[in-house]
């Protein structure tokens, strides 16, 4: 496909934006920056790609990954305003997933140790896990927030910290996996996932396609669980202070 | 009146306590100094708004003051043990929390938070006046008035030597009212527990206290004997408080 042939798929960018603004909906200006975000982005990220595949360097690759975990972590962060040092949490939280995920996959020979699937699978990961703790830190505040009640009973009684909000950490892990499970239940009913879609139209063969789906579906149930509940238990303390008071960040509502 | 805090049960020494809300310095506590002696009920009585749940959350440490001291048995709560702390000072509060399971979860709460069995459970719902019958009941299930007692007798559970009372009565209909505080002071009676009981019931406190913290603004503005406040109020502001003209209550 040539960037002129591409070009031509702006067309649909053009109707979208002349239905919102027929319908005066107001998106015409995040479309374009959408539009143009993610032409630079992707078209950039490809030449990268091109380069790093070409060296072959270990170094290189880990330096992209780096990169990715980084941006994950500075989107995820937004969901966690207030909480003390959460960026922090949240990079250890993405950073461990991705190594044990991949420690298993390449340490058992499941995907080879090459770039071009090492950086797919892992941006794949990342994303996941970055999701996942965007989910969990907005649903561990608000559980926080309405059972506060609860939380401080606990406390009063003279429980600890953990004893007060492990229930609702818990509550926040479950309801942070419910997209990543939820969504392998349907895979290939509802959606043909991204990149089994992509090996196909390059030409691969459905079936191998189809395997190396089911193995990133399965390594996003581990993934998503391993990112959730390690963040989930580095970031409860820091809703308490040192004298077992519940402080909650004022961002939330 | 003891007015030494290294003897008294709860002392608070020039406590200053400030809230922020949305930005907004809202003052609560300004300066309150006062001791309960062992043994004692205080009613702490007062306007909505005044500071008496605050000043409260200040002697289990669920709040910490911006100035000032707070004690228990002479030792400022800083520097307890926050887990002997809140065993040792008891909180019961206006709303009873609840949770999930039955009457004989909720009240082996208080010791399994702390590693602990427990033998006799029903001996705590016994001290509130229920039946050893309704240990096995959900607890979500009880009356209002139920739920008040099984909290209380979960913060019993913990043994504690001071209980903070925080309107404990004032959410329920009045015969309930009245079995929960009957309770209250067969506990007071069995256990000479020092208590701080907080309550917009001017006639509760009548009853129930020996003496009388009158709290407005923030500042303790009367601390008197409690037949003496009713009948003779130290104060301009007290006797206005007494006639209802300060918040619209009356007797």
């Amino acid at each position: 496909m040539s960037l002129l042939t591409l070009s031509f798929t702006l067309a649909f960018v053009g109707i979208a934006i002349l239905l919102s603004m027929w319908l005066k909906l107001g998106v015409e200006r995040d479309i374009v920056i959408a539009t143009i975000r993610s032409s630079i982005q992707l078209l950039a990220v490809g030449y990268v790609l091109k380069i790093v595949f070409g060296l072959n360097n270990p170094l290189f690759m880990i330096l992209m990954i780096a990169l990715m975990i980084g941006v994950a972590t500075q989107n995820a962060a937004k969901r966690g305003k207030g909480i003390p040092r959460v960026s922090f949490k949240i990079l250890f939280a993405i950073a461990i997933t991705e190594i044990i995920a991949q420690s298993f996959l390449i340490g058992l020979n499941i995907i080879p140790a090459k770039a071009q699937y090492l950086i797919p699978i892992s941006g794949m990961i990342i994303g996941n896990a970055m999701i996942v703790s965007g989910l969990l830190l907005n649903r561990l505040q608000a559980e926080a927030h309405s059972h506060r009640q609860e939380i401080i009973t606990v406390l009063a009684l003279g429980g600890t910290p953990k004893q007060s909000i492990v229930p609702f950490v818990k509550q926040a892990i479950r309801a942070s996996l419910i997209p990543t499970i939820d969504s392998a239940k349907t895979t290939g009913l509802v959606q043909l996932p991204g990149m089994m879609t992509g090996q196909i139209i390059a030409g691969a063969d459905p079936i191998l396609a189809v395997r190396y789906q089911l193995v990133v579906l399965f390594t996003f149930m581990a993934s998503a669980m391993i990112a959730s509940i390690t963040l989930g238990f580095l970031t409860y303390p820091s809703l308490f202070n040192r004298y077992h008071q519940l402080v909650l960040p004022n961002s939330h509502n | 009146m003891v007015e030494h805090s290294e003897s008294a049960a709860l002392a608070f020494r020039d406590v200053v306590k400030s809230f922020y809300v949305k930005d907004t310095f809202i003052p609560i506590l300004k300066g309150v100094t006062a001791a309960v002696a062992p043994g004692d009920i205080v009613a702490l009585i007062g306007p909505s708004g005044s500071g008496k749940s605050t000043l409260l959350s200040l002697c289990n440490l669920l709040i910490t003051a911006d100035a000032g001291k707070v004690f228990v048995d002479g030792i400022n709560v800083l520097d307890w043990n926050i887990t002997e702390l809140r065993r040792k000072v008891g909180l019961v509060f206006q709303t009873p929390t609840i949770f999930p399971g039955t009457v004989r979860t909720n009240i082996e709460l208080a010791r399994v938070l702390q590693g602990d069995t427990f033998n006799q459970p029903e001996r705590y719902l016994q001290n509130v006046g229920l039946s050893a019958d309704l240990l096995d009941h959900e607890a979500s299930e009880l009356s209002g008035g139920q739920k008040q007692r099984v909290a209380l007798a979960r913060v019993l559970a913990t043994e504690p030597k001071v209980l903070l009372l925080d309107e404990v009565t004032s959410a329920l209909d009045p015969s309930a009212a009245r079995d929960v505080e009957e309770w209250i002071l067969h506990i007071h009676e069995k256990n000479k527990t020092t208590m701080l009981w907080v309550t917009h019931n001017l006639e509760q406190a009548l009853r129930v206290s020996h003496w009388v913290w009158l709290m407005i603004g923030g500042q303790l503005i009367e601390v008197t004997e409690t037949r003496q406040f009713f009948t003779s109020p130290q104060t301009e502001l007290g006797r206005l408080f007494l006639q209802g003209e300060l918040n619209g209550q009356r007797i």
